[in-house]
């Protein structure tokens, strides 16, 4: 299995140089360094001996990808990609174009983005897969019909809604909960619940509908009448029997999206002012700050790859016959 | 239920208890901690992280609002009086400049400008003033600095300011102003006004040419300020600074009370050097040292930003000169008395305006503006115009502050167009009927709810030069009617059209229709209905109207090329001068040809020739016959359609006092009074926690569940 990690991490490398190549020229095809320094300027006094300035200080006065001008391997080394790609590799990425510290950034804000995210996953796995089991228990009755209505329903309406009406009703209108915020220890518990509880609602419809599927599938498979006719009851073989073969495509989805968690949810952490990774990408897409926007498709990148892996040997896990070479 | 699933109901169950247990006795929304429900601590909000804290650095106004607080420049804006007046802060005096020629020898205060070789000032500060503490200032029993030589050992474990054990402080001396003024030139620090003050303090542009050399030499080794010469200021004495400015430059009185001018302790700038600090984000742009009433005690731009009292405040009394409606308004309860009045001042990160409002209504925010989606629940407006607060707002002793802000919003001809520009007779009629028929008193009504006054020239309200009322309108756009000012009629404007070679809205000569191009960079669904009403504006006179959305690179370009036709821009006053707004229109200053901010490249020969003397004169009568000569000028060639003044509206809750709003001042938190009893009354009244959901949720689960209970029940006793 080792080898297999090995060398999956391995094909991660070219992967990884291609992301960072596509957002580079995606990024600097629409921008220019010019136009990164006169954003970061302002609109006004700004002379082209203050751009130049900046360049120099950020690092964006060389080529973007060839150094004619440069000798040997420096016409490849001596550009801003390989300048601001390369030590990405080991994990160092830089500074952003407010001069704070990327890695520093990042470090701070993994802890909220998971204080988030990591309550939505849990609690929504078991919520959906619970809220799936008392469907398929009761397929074909007005209940399962009525399941999937309401599922249907949730998943029609938009996040945004979860969050505005979960905001409007809970923490204004019933001061039950503060609307947003955060903050550290035990005193955090409080902000982070009506997020996750929003969340959580919002997952329900495709997240239950989604499991619904996989053990409607199941069910129909020999092994459960074989259960059935030995005379277990319908609760055992849903739990015992059904959720334990159908936990494969569940692992699917959840164990590559465990690494993503530390990435944060975009709307959610805006909304509800967490200051997580999510909004902190959100922000540096807005103010264009390419090296914080480059450093976080890295990341996200890594940490798919890194899901993809850890989905693989979670299959050997689950599943006996899957062998990992 | 399996082992695991009744661990974590268990757990669920444990947490909301734990969660309304913390909460039972307070209010379960409070987002503050209850130690602080009675803490003279003022509360507010700010949506866009700040960039810089650096006072070389920083020059947009969501980083003045910190930085104002903690910085002490030489001079300030009275809190009360208007005009805006320049009053010392650290200085003893408003210095005056001495001229001298070019031989050196002095002048009268009266000299022409051209006789003006060099302007001194020279400044004098107050002793005993001290910095905030802090550990770069630290010092062992045999005076040694702590901190200016720390390893990666001694950096270990450090990742705050507050990791270091010991801090200290100095007094203010005159060296720190000039210090500051040479980090300007630092190639390190790409200072936003070091282009422009090289152009009027003496050496500046050399300095910066000589430590860009000295970097480039040595790219990694700290730059020390104090090994390189500097003619434009020295320090006199321990408390007198000079600073030698090109020429005469009444203008640079007004720097002298930003930001940039404040000063810096080289011992910061030391301590931040070391390494290590910069990979924890402690630099000097992040973790600001004054001697202002404030300190940077927590500096989470991602979560919120805490400024607490300076125990080393010098001391400042609050003004006791103000008008009659000053008094009017209680501005004048607090009088003389010790400032600052608040100990602590809490800024929240707030990007969404939902909650941001739902917060100031709840009593969690002391102040707030009104953004379009709440101004109808915040605002109405009586028969005659006027705002006021609705109903809801004044049951809960909300207060409206309303002010005309230092600037203008404008859609610029490129004079350098063959179609709009140039100064023919032809042209200038053309430009004149396109202002007629823009109605910005509609667009004010409609787009603004009201916040904004038609513009009648470039210099908006409380600056010297702008004359209120009917005496103030530009003829060329607006008649007096009954005393008020109204719009031309659509005909004048249809009629000069004509006069210029487009009777109705079509070439004279060869009957094609005339389309014009205006470049924005307002996009999306929210700025639709806003460019359909230019459109519209323009049917009016039977003109096509082409609208070119783009972004702000790209906008930015087209406007140093040239390429645009008619395009919308704004300015906000750096200071309250009328030479601030004239300069957009003056010659030299044309974007195309010199990068100047001149964006509409206006250039009328007899305009330049009026703005350099007014630029150098006095405030008084003959200064304003001037500047009523070029507001002629320009309304009659209309480089310009002069669109509007914004108006800013924003609320203050009952327990704040002590607010006037300033657009000149960055450091008034110091003047902010606020009651926190009764604040902390009303918090309890308006955020009673309304219990019922919570059981009408449980009993809701409870139906859900119960009929699937009955069916399994059911379902199992069959199978059995």
């Amino acid at each position: 299995m080792l080898s297999y990690i090995l060398r999956r991490l391995l094909y991660a490398v070219p992967i990884l140089i291609g992301v960072n190549l596509l957002t580079f020229a995606l990024f600097f095809v629409v921008n220019t360094p010019d136009d990164m320094a006169r954003l970061q300027l302002g609109a006004k006094h700004v002379t082209p001996e203050a751009i130049d300035r900046w360049k120099v200080e950020h690092g964006y006065d060389k080529p973007l990808l060839l150094n004619e001008r440069a000798p040997g391997s420096a016409r490849f080394t001596d550009t801003i990609f390989f300048r601001h790609s390369a030590a990405m590799f080991a994990f160092r990425f830089g500074k952003g174009d407010d001069g704070r510290d990327i890695g520093n950034e990042i470090r701070t804000r993994m802890g909220p983005s998971l204080a988030i995210a990591l309550p939505v996953l849990l609690i929504g796995v078991l919520v959906n897969v619970t809220f799936a089991l008392l469907m398929v228990f009761f397929r074909a009755t007005y209940l399962d019909l009525w399941g999937v209505v309401v599922c249907v329903v949730l998943m029609s309406i938009s996040g945004l809604f979860y969050i505005i009406a979960g905001q409007y009703f809970i923490a204004k209108l019933w001061n039950l909960l503060p609307i947003s915020g955060f903050a550290g220890g035990i005193d955090g518990f409080r902000f982070i619940l009506l997020p996750v509880l929003v969340s959580v609602v919002a997952g329900i419809g495709s997240g239950a509908r989604w499991y619904r599927t996989i053990f409607l599938e199941e069910i129909g498979k020999d092994y459960v009448r074989t259960a059935r006719a030995k005379g277990l009851s319908e609760v055992r073989v849903l739990f015992r029997h059904v959720l334990k073969n159908g936990m494969i495509p569940i692992l699917t989805g959840v164990v590559v999206l465990l690494p993503l968690l530390f990435m944060g949810s975009l709307i959610t952490e805006s909304f509800f002012g967490i200051p997580g990774l999510g909004s902190y990408t959100i922000d540096a897409i807005q103010a264009q700050d390419f090296a914080v926007v480059r450093a976080m498709v890295f990341l996200g990148s890594f940490l798919y790859i890194v899901g993809l892996i850890l989905t693989d040997i979670s299959y050997s896990w689950v599943d006996p016959r899957v062998r990992l070479r | 239920m399996t082992r695991i699933g009744t661990i974590l109901f268990r757990a669920g169950l444990l947490a909301i208890g734990l969660a309304l247990l913390t909460a039972c006795s307070d209010n379960w929304n409070n987002p503050y901690p209850r130690s602080e429900a009675r803490a003279n601590v003022a509360y507010s909000a700010f949506s866009e992280r700040p960039k810089h804290l650096d006072p070389a650095r920083s020059y947009s106004s969501n980083e003045a609002e910190f930085i104002g607080q903690i910085y002490e420049p030489p001079l300030q804006y009275h809190f009360l009086k208007r005009p805006y007046t320049l009053i010392p802060l650290t200085a003893d005096a408003v210095p005056k400049p001495r001229y001298l020629d070019a031989s050196g020898r002095p002048l009268p205060d009266d000299a022409p400008s051209s006789a003006i070789a060099e302007s001194v000032y020279e400044i004098h500060i107050r002793p005993g003033i001290r910095y905030q503490p802090h550990p770069a200032f630290a010092r062992d029993a045999a005076g040694r600095y702590l901190y200016h030589s720390l390893d990666s050992a001694a950096m270990a474990g450090k990742t705050q300011l507050a990791d270091f054990k010991h801090t200290g402080t100095r007094e203010l001396v005159a060296a720190d102003y000039v210090y500051e003024i040479k980090r300007l030139a630092n190639p390190r620090l790409s200072s936003p006004i070091l282009g422009l003050m090289s152009e009027h303090i003496v050496g500046l542009k050399a300095l910066g040419d000589t430590l860009e050399k000295a970097v480039k030499a040595h790219p990694d080794a700290a730059l020390n300020l104090n090994d390189f010469p500097f003619a434009g200021a020295e320090a006199v004495d321990r408390y007198t600074y000079r600073i030698r400015i090109k020429g005469k430059y009444p203008q640079f009185i007004y720097w002298l009370a930003m930001p940039f001018f404040a000063p810096v302790p080289w011992e910061a700038d030391v301590f931040y050097a070391q390494p290590g600090m910069a990979d924890r984000n402690l630099t000097l742009d992040w973790q600001p040292v004054g001697t202002g009433p404030f300190y940077l005690s927590e500096n989470n731009p991602n979560r919120r930003m805490v400024l607490k009292r300076n125990p080393y405040f010098h001391g400042e009394i609050y003004p006791v000169d103000g008008d009659a409606a000053d008094r009017r308004a209680g501005l004048l309860a607090d009088a003389g008395k010790p400032l600052p009045f608040i100990d602590e001042a809490v800024f929240s990160l707030e990007k969404e305006t939902i909650p941001y409002w739902s917060k100031f209504l709840q009593g969690y925010y002391d102040s707030a503006g009104i953004s379009s989606d709440s101004f109808d629940q915040a605002i109405q407006f009586s028969a005659g115009g006027t705002p006021r607060l609705t109903k809801s707002m004044r049951d809960k002793d909300i207060h409206l502050v309303t002010t005309v802000a230092a600037s203008i919003w404008y859609v610029g001809f490129n004079m350098l167009d063959p179609v709009v520009g140039g100064l023919s007779e032809d042209r200038r009629k053309l430009r004149q009927a396109i202002s007629i028929a823009f109605d910005y008193d509609e667009f004010i009504s409609i787009f603004l709810n009201g916040r904004g006054i038609p513009a009648q020239g470039p210099i908006p309200p409380g600056l010297f030069g702008y004359v209120d009322g009917v005496a103030g309108l530009n003829p060329y756009v607006y008649e007096a009617h009954d005393g008020k000012i109204v719009r031309h009629p659509i005909e004048m404007a249809k009629k000069l059209l004509a006069e210029a070679g487009y009777p109705n809205g079509r070439d004279a000569r060869t009957g094609a229709p005339l389309v014009l191009y205006f470049d924005t960079m307002a996009s999306g669904p929210d700025a639709k209905s806003r460019l359909d009403w230019m459109k519209k504006q323009l049917d009016k006179l039977n003109i096509q109207l082409v609208v070119r959305g783009t972004d702000y690179n790209r906008f930015q370009d087209k406007m140093r090329r040239g390429n645009a036709q008619l395009f919308e821009w704004g300015w906000n006053a750096d200071y309250p001068d009328p030479e601030n707004f004239f300069f957009l229109l003056y010659g030299p200053n044309k974007k195309v040809a010199n990068g100047g901010e001149n964006a509409a490249n206006y250039d009328n020969p007899e305009f330049n020739r009026l703005f350099e003397r007014m630029k150098d004169m006095d405030n008084g009568p003959e200064r304003q016959r001037v500047i009523d000569a070029m507001l002629e000028i320009v309304r009659r060639d209309a480089p310009w359609i002069f669109a509007y003044y914004p108006k800013s509206f924003g609320l203050t809750q009952g327990w704040v006092h002590n607010v006037k709003p300033n657009l000149m001042a960055n450091n008034t938190l110091k003047y902010r009074r606020i009651d926190p009893a009764l604040r902390a009354t009303r918090r309890a009244e308006w955020n009673r926690p309304v219990r019922w959901p919570i059981a009408l949720l449980a009993g809701g689960l409870l139906v859900a569940v119960a009929p699937a209970v009955i069916a399994w029940r059911r379902r199992e006793r069959k199978a059995a």
